[in-house]
């Protein structure tokens, strides 16, 4: 954020796309994450489990939405990030994120902007839906 | 099913390394090239006296290092086959740097049922604090138990 003087509500302040995730992705992140749980890369645990395939770890879809964030806003300034997984994602989806200025507000001695923040894939399902508050 | 009486229940303190490696790998899994994360120089400029994690490492950090990862769910008795992840928040309080050990401490705060019983979302709460004693975070997570119903 370089003149945050002139940050106000309804500005969009980030939109990044991402690469298609893959089997390797899941893998990948599997084990960078820490997250094991077999439903995300063992596919005859997923179907065992009622679902057509592997898909993506929640955490995977957040960690790309807060690579967004912090491209846009310095990490430093960053004092709140929460999400709701709205729905699961699957193989292949490139996601969009996106976050908008909602409210400036002071706060704790700062003056501080609340961002709605949204995950999107490319048929335009909302993946993931949050929140971030940030000081400007 | 889980219910009420899981509400308090607190699991063993966590003890996590921030690892230079672990990170790289993660942040190379990511594609995230934000010069802030990768080199000290740009972390300085920005404000850091040693190199950040980026906003959603802290989850990865309470499960890379705990002893077993899913003795939440084998304790409340919960089938890792029917677990989602619902929601997930960070509160930054204080910088978390490469180099750092974090302990981190899980408690149950809510067993809330939905749509008749089918489903169960228990929600966990968990301070972190640094080497030094400082509360740097707070996360909370909520989990989704899809129930087997009866039909």
């Amino acid at each position: 954020m370089t003149a945050s003087g002139d940050i106000k509500a309804g500005d969009r302040l980030i939109h990044k796309v991402f690469p298609p995730i893959t089997r390797h992705t899941l893998a990948l992140y599997c084990g960078a994450s820490g997250d094991h749980n077999p439903i995300h890369v063992d596919i005859d645990f997923a179907k065992a489990a009622g679902f057509p395939d592997v898909f993506a770890h929640g955490m995977l879809v957040m960690a790309y939405l807060g690579q967004a964030l912090t491209d846009a806003v310095p990490p430093s300034r960053l004092r709140h990030f929460s999400t709701r997984f709205v729905a699961i994602t699957r193989l292949g989806a490139k996601l969009t994120c996106e976050g908008t200025v909602t409210e400036l507000f002071a706060e704790a001695g700062e003056r501080r902007a609340r961002l709605a923040l949204t995950t999107r894939d490319d048929r335009g399902e909302i993946k993931l839906e949050g929140s971030a508050v940030v000081a400007l | 099913m889980v219910d009420q009486s899981a509400v308090g229940r607190s699991f063993t303190p966590v003890t996590a390394h921030v690892e230079p490696g672990r990170l790289r790998y993660f942040l190379n899994t990511l594609g995230e090239e934000n010069p802030v994360y990768r080199n000290a120089d740009a972390a300085r400029a920005a404000g850091f006296t040693g190199m950040p994690v980026p906003p959603t490492y802290l989850f990865c950090l309470e499960m890379m290092d705990v002893d077993d990862p899913f003795e939440m769910f084998t304790a409340l008795g919960i089938d890792l086959a029917r677990v989602l992840h619902g929601e997930q928040s960070f509160a930054y309080h204080a910088p978390v740097l490469v180099g750092d050990t974090l302990t981190f401490r899980p408690r149950v705060t809510s067993v809330t049922e939905k749509k008749g019983g089918a489903m169960t979302l228990i929600g966990i709460r968990c301070e972190v604090t640094n080497q030094d004693g400082v509360h740097v975070a707070d996360t909370a997570r909520t989990i989704v138990v899809r129930n087997e119903v009866a039909s």
